[in-house]
């Protein structure tokens, strides 16, 4: 059960590990290892993505990738950091068609930059009366009046 | 017309799921040469509402997500609530939450398979499938006190206990749609016409459906052997006797097989749980979540719906992302309709089970007229069955 985790340290030596219980692993690595770390996961070990989650937390922007590894039923979640002053991750698009639209979304909603997307318009903002640079996911945001009348 | 593109709008609005899309179908005269899907007309927000609510209430926010399979968002909400707290519910509770979970799954693959009949020109299948859902919306109303949106699960456990006197109640419903089923099954699966009409149709390889990381009944028919109940056990579903329906073609058909084939496996389900109903209490307390972070995941009728919970150590997580199973099928649309004809693209579309109230707003532009009314494409549809028909003699 465990095959997948021994190959992932010894490919990513740097990675920390944290188990919340056997189904459920949080592999935290530098954000330039993600791709390399995603083909890994999807190619090598036949893992599924699941989905992709962002989170605007006080060190950064937190990405997570949400593996699962479906014949043992466990959730394989890839966490890289952006820091806000710079929050650019490489995309996984080019590649992997499953994260096209989840990465489109992340942008949209918390201006995560992801490099070498093919299109990255807005997935579920409007393109004609969306402010683009707002991004509502933000812990800065803030709401106004006219959002209502939207 | 050969050798000209044209754009077959289909959309915007998708009233029953979570995001109504917008398909823009790219043509060369009759055959789909590309497409491309808008979303986001009917975003509401709801990860940004979230967490401005407490974990006892965000369990009725997720539950209208969507209308149909509206016990799938609770329950792989309440997972990852008590993921993130390290709780489990009472036994009893796993068992209710696994038959309103199945009774639902049941609902929805009818409900699928009456608009699939209607819409190649079927009446009669539409009319009898949804009969027959009638009977298992009635046991909602029963057991939950709602036809849709349940509202059966809480952190912790569920709201409604099942008693001794519905369960006869549940067994002979079962009965009634399990042998309906089984007559509807063979009268769709031996029609010749229908299998000339959807086989071959929409084929979604599974080296496709792997890239796409597509879930569910649309994965399944594909040759990709997922399904979380069995995969990453929750709820009864490990306690129960049951098997997961695979299948290798990835054609229209196959999704209509698996989908039909499914209803008898939730049947077995729900009469395994009914069988082996524990006793006991039907919750458990939970004092606190801990700072820290939950995935609950479940099998949908749709697929796997996920959510994804971090919390601080209050009473309101810090982020909640919710992923619907279609968020990963319609994406491989694109794949899937391409080389296919406009009357059975919308049957493509439809066959990874979004709504079908978009074919009524369809509408096609040709030099800025109208060319295709929703009634049109449905017409279209109908008449390629007509053909099939006339070809096979019946």
């Amino acid at each position: 059960m465990r095959e997948a985790l021994k190959q992932f340290r010894s490919r990513f030596p740097e990675v920390e590990v944290y188990e919340h219980n056997p189904r459920r692993l949080y592999l935290k690595i530098p954000r330039e290892q993600i791709t390399e770390a995603a083909k890994f996961l999807h190619r090598e070990c036949g893992m599924r993505l699941a989905i992709c989650t962002a989170l605007d937390t006080r060190d950064g922007f937190e990405i997570l990738y949400h593996f699962s590894e479906d014949k043992t039923g466990t959730m394989y979640t890839v966490k890289v950091l952006a820091p806000k002053d710079d929050p650019r991750v490489e995309s996984q698009a080019p590649w992997f068609p499953a994260a096209d639209w989840i990465e489109r979304e992340m942008h949209e909603l918390f201006g995560v930059e992801f490099v070498g997307h093919p299109d990255m318009k807005p997935l579920l903002t409007s393109d004609t009366d969306w402010e683009s640079g707002r991004f509502p996911l933000r812990r800065d945001y803030e709401k106004r009046s006219e959002d209502h009348e939207r | 017309m050969s050798g000209s593109r044209r754009v077959v709008p289909i959309g915007p609005y998708h009233p029953l799921q979570e995001e109504p899309e917008f398909f823009k179908l790219i043509v060369e005269g009759e055959t789909v040469v590309d497409l491309e899907v808008n979303l986001g007309y009917n975003h509401r927000g709801h990860e940004f509402i979230s967490p401005e609510l407490t974990y006892d209430q965000i369990p009725f926010l997720v539950e209208r997500i969507c209308g149909i399979c509206s016990n799938s968002h609770p329950l792989a909400c309440v997972l990852a609530i008590e993921d993130c707290a390290g709780i489990r519910p009472p036994p009893r509770a796993d068992y209710i939450r696994s038959i309103v979970h199945e009774l639902e799954r049941i609902h929805s693959h009818l409900l699928w398979v009456g608009l699939a009949g209607h819409f190649i020109g079927y009446n009669t299948v539409w009319m009898w499938a949804w009969r027959y859902r009638e009977h298992v919306l009635e046991i909602f109303e029963m057991i939950t006190g709602n036809r849709n949106h349940y509202a059966a699960n809480k952190p912790g456990g569920v709201r409604r206990d099942i008693t001794k006197d519905q369960i006869p109640q549940i067994l002979s419903v079962l009965d009634v749609v399990e042998k309906k089923t089984m007559m509807l099954t063979k009268a769709v699966l031996d029609d010749p016409v229908i299998r000339a009409r959807l086989e071959g149709v929409g084929i979604l390889t599974k080296e496709q459906a792997v890239a796409y990381s597509v879930v569910g009944p649309t994965a399944r028919p594909s040759g990709v052997d997922i399904d979380v109940r069995r995969d990453d056990p929750h709820c009864a579903y490990d306690k129960v006797p049951w098997s997961v329906v695979v299948l290798n073609e990835g054609d229209v058909f196959a999704k209509a097989k698996v989908r039909l084939l499914e209803v008898f496996e939730s049947v077995r389900i729900v009469r395994g749980c009914l069988e082996n109903l524990p006793d006991g209490p039907i919750e458990t307390r939970i004092d606190e979540v801990p700072p820290g972070e939950g995935i609950g995941h479940t099998e949908a009728p749709r697929g796997e719906v996920f959510h994804y919970i971090r919390s601080d150590g209050s009473n309101r997580p810090l982020r909640h992302k919710v992923r619907a199973p279609s968020y990963m099928n319609i994406a491989s649309n694109v794949v899937a309709v391409r080389g296919g004809s406009i009357a059975d693209a919308a049957l493509t579309l439809a066959a990874v089970d979004p709504c079908y109230c978009c074919t009524e707003r369809m509408a096609a532009f040709e030099d800025s007229r109208l060319k295709f009314t929703g009634k049109d494409l449905l017409r279209l549809s109908w008449e390629k069955t007509e053909q099939v028909r006339a070809r096979l003699g019946r």
